[in-house]
């Protein structure tokens, strides 16, 4: 193995432990919204400095790979993307934080029933289930597995969409919880933006592994193939 | 401590002075690279390292080279002693006219080693240390001029093994090859490391870039800039470093 095979190496590896802690800190701050858990939340937002510290790292470290080893080719495209990785991933890692921290303030649960019209399990198991169809994607180079994220996507965004009705129904007929009822339409929010997030990180592993820009509504068209 | 130390090293070829007041020291195992325009004295620098410049009529050095806290320009240094644990290897291959054996044997022979068990074992160790075992343990003993560029440059480094120096000084050592013989070169460089300090002279910004730990940018007889690679090519100190690694001059 070459010095910049192994540099590249140990690059993926890095960027797959911080998916893994990623994956954890979303799946905890909804696991401590649907609980109450606010010893659960407050470990979610401590975790964040960690993941800030990937982020930090794999930036610092893709940073010296373009400037001392001078990759090309299919090699450049992975640094490439992987630094774009990186952000989308720190992204998520915010917006789990941010429901954590929701969680942690929040005087009064909401309704169960609630959390059940709105679909939130769904979303969430959606959501953390595309995170590790996109990591699997990135780690083997699966190009195929990286494509299925864009359909599960149209999930996320279908539960958002109706979200808007559902909640001002609910405070209609629950006007002592309009505040609670707001804050779990800006969590809906959040696992849409999640989503997109998890879109942008399957068209970098695309971009890595076939070299094709799908950015910008050229999606759908290779979504057709 | 520094395997290699330059305290205030002037040097002069008669009245033109080739280097000003360096100041530099080298840690044992790490490679470092010098970079600079041509005519910067880093080729002039690195040759201090094994008294090369001694060679050259009318060259004068003042200030302190250490190579493991000893002065080798004072006292009672032995010059051939010094450079048997001080290797080098030239920008131009230069393989004996003898077989491909003789010439990584050479080093042994001429220091009156002879066993022939020994000779055998060496030969092969330093062969596999410079990565040309594979390429060559069926053809040993034909002529090592029948080798090709970048495997002669190979032969080369084992020859320089072979009698197990502490330092390997390297003066262009690739800059005459091809790109797939360079990056072979390269990562012998990377992987030699772990048992030698390695000191390399290059015109290739993005080589000193991939293969060294730590770079000194002369410039002028100057050292400008001295710092980790990866500092040196991510956020220089000075402008004229920037300057040159960015392409802007030299």
């Amino acid at each position: 193995m070459t010095h910049l095979q192994e540099e590249l190496k140990k690059l993926k590896i890095q960027m797959t432990e911080m998916a893994e802690l990623v994956t954890s800190q979303l799946s905890k701050s909804i696991t401590a919204l649907i609980d109450g858990d606010k010893d659960l939340a407050r470990e979610v937002v401590f975790n964040e400095k960690r993941v800030n510290a990937y982020e930090l790292k794999i930036d610092k470290d893709c940073e010296n790979i373009f400037a001392l080893q001078t990759p090309v080719a299919n090699d450049l495209r992975f640094v490439f993307a992987t630094l774009k990785i990186n952000s989308n991933m720190e992204r998520i890692g915010d917006n789990a934080e941010g429901i954590a921290k929701y969680v942690v303030q929040s005087e009064k649960k909401l309704d169960e029933n609630l959390y059940k019209i709105i679909r939130l399990s769904e979303m969430t198991d959606t959501a953390i289930e595309m995170i590790s169809d996109v990591t699997n994607a990135y780690v083997n180079n699966n190009a195929k597995l990286a494509r299925t994220v864009f359909k599960k996507d149209g999930i996320l965004d279908e539960i958002n969409n109706s979200a808007t009705q559902i909640v001002a129904n609910y405070i209609k007929t629950n006007p002592d919880n309009t505040i609670e009822a707001l804050y779990l339409l800006s969590i809906i929010r959040k696992l849409e933006r999640v989503g997109d997030h998890i879109t942008n990180i399957a068209e970098e592993v695309i971009f890595h592994l076939e070299a094709k820009v799908l950015k910008h509504g050229k999606k759908s068209a290779l979504l057709e193939k | 401590m520094f395997k290699l130390e330059a305290k205030n090293v002037d040097m002069f070829y008669g009245d033109k002075q080739a280097l000003k007041n360096i100041n530099l020291g080298i840690k044992a195992n790490t490679v470092t690279a010098f970079i600079g325009p041509s005519g910067c004295g880093k080729s002039t620098f690195l040759r201090c390292f094994n008294r090369m410049n001694d060679l050259i009529e009318g060259t004068r050095m003042d200030g302190e080279l250490l190579i493991d806290g000893r002065d080798i320009y004072r006292g009672k240094i032995n010059v051939d002693d010094h450079r048997k644990k001080i290797g080098m290897v030239f920008q131009k291959p230069n393989p004996f006219p003898k077989t491909i054996f003789e010439n990584v044997a050479y080093g042994l022979r001429i220091n009156g080693i002879s066993h022939k068990k020994f000779v055998n074992e060496t030969v092969e160790r330093s062969l596999r240390q410079a990565a040309l075992w594979d390429e060559v343990k069926d053809n040993l003993h034909k002529s090592a001029l029948a080798l090709s560029g970048g495997q002669q440059q190979r032969l080369c480094i084992a020859r320089t093994l072979a009698v197990e120096p502490s330092v390997v000084l390297m003066d262009e050592p690739a800059s005459a090859l091809d790109p797939i013989s360079t990056s072979k070169i390269e990562e012998l460089i990377h992987e030699l490391k772990t048992k030698y300090t390695i000191v390399i002279v290059t015109h290739n910004m993005q080589q000193a870039g991939r293969v060294s730990d730590r770079t000194a940018f002369f410039y002028l007889g100057e050292l400008i800039e001295y710092d980790d690679t990866t500092k040196i090519f991510t956020n220089p100190a000075k402008e004229q470093t920037q300057n040159y690694i960015t392409g802007r001059f030299g």
